[in-house]
């Protein structure tokens, strides 16, 4: 899929900064609005709010910066997050529940369950996350539309 | 039921968005304080008990479509918390009861009908 190129559904590009935990959120809900009025389930629209949140979070909390973008295709909805940041070794790792690196400060606000990109793939119908370390991480989602 | 009659048979302080309890339906309910498990557990309409405070819990239960948010032991949510609940909508509650209690309460009210 890494291939693919949906670059003429681009509904919006946001940029989130790390560590802002009091913007933590906002970013999703502009996603969640932009998906409203346009006929997509209710329930679509919440699995898409919970990936889009998970993304944002981990951007936050791991990275010094990055984007989320939305495109909204006829039969699907694709958010793409991207960040600079220290990148993750070991993705099979990462991605098992409760695996955790997030410290005291991350965890006082109810987050480090290890939790997060479980939720994703859970949520996701096509999850993609890759990454370099010292560099950055990339994570895709795809949400199909029709069932 | 709905969200006013809940909170008046538990004796629950109303933090924000007074206007909308009677309208906003519980459907069911969800305890945590780890917000990726609200994330991925809860469902809409649910009412949400948590001991977390910050605003980031605003963000969780709007995105959920959540019917409010409990917050127990006495806890205070922050002056961030309840601005942006109001501004988003999300009715905040708090109480002196524990989550258990809280928990044990809205459970039985909810079975009843
Ligand atoms: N964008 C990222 N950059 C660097 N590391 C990341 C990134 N996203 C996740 N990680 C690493 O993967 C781990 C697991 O992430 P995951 O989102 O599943 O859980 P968490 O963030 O630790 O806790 P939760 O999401 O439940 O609050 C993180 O603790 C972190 O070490
Ligand atoms: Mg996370």
């Amino acid at each position: 899929m890494s291939g693919d190129d949906f670059s003429e559904s681009l509904e919006g590009i946001y940029h989130i900064q790390g560590r802002d935990f009091v913007d933590a959120g906002i970013v999703s809900s502009e996603v969640k609005k932009s998906l409203q009025g346009k006929g997509i389930s209710e329930s679509i629209i919440r699995r898409i709010a919970v990936i889009t949140f998970e993304a944002e979070i981990n951007i936050i909390s791991y990275a010094e910066q990055g984007t989320i973008q939305l495109f909204i295709e006829p039969d699907a909805v694709i958010i793409e997050a991207n960040d600079a940041g220290p990148g993750i070794a070991d993705i099979d790792l990462a991605l098992q529940e409760g695996y955790s690196t997030a410290d005291d400060s991350i965890r006082e606000l109810g987050f480090g369950a290890g939790m997060g990109l479980c939720n994703i793939k859970k949520f996701s119908d096509i999850f993609e996350l890759t990454s370099l370390v010292g560099q950055g991480t990339y994570l895709r989602s795809i949400v199909k539309l029709n069932g | 039921m709905n969200l006013e009659t809940l909170a008046d048979t538990l004796g629950l302080k109303c933090k924000c968005c007074w206007e909308k309890l009677k309208s906003t339906e519980v459907k069911g309910g969800y305890a945590g304080d780890l917000l990726s498990d609200v994330m991925a557990n809860s469902s809409a309409g649910d009412i949400w008990v948590t001991r977390q405070v910050h605003q980031n819990i605003v963000a969780v239960a709007s995105l959920k479509d959540l019917a409010g948010i409990v917050v127990v032991q006495g806890a205070s949510p922050d002056k961030e918390t309840v601005d942006r609940a109001s501004k988003e909508g999300v009715p905040i509650m708090v109480t002196d009861m524990a989550k258990f209690e809280v928990v044990g309460r809205i459970y039985r009210l909810l079975s009843e009908g």
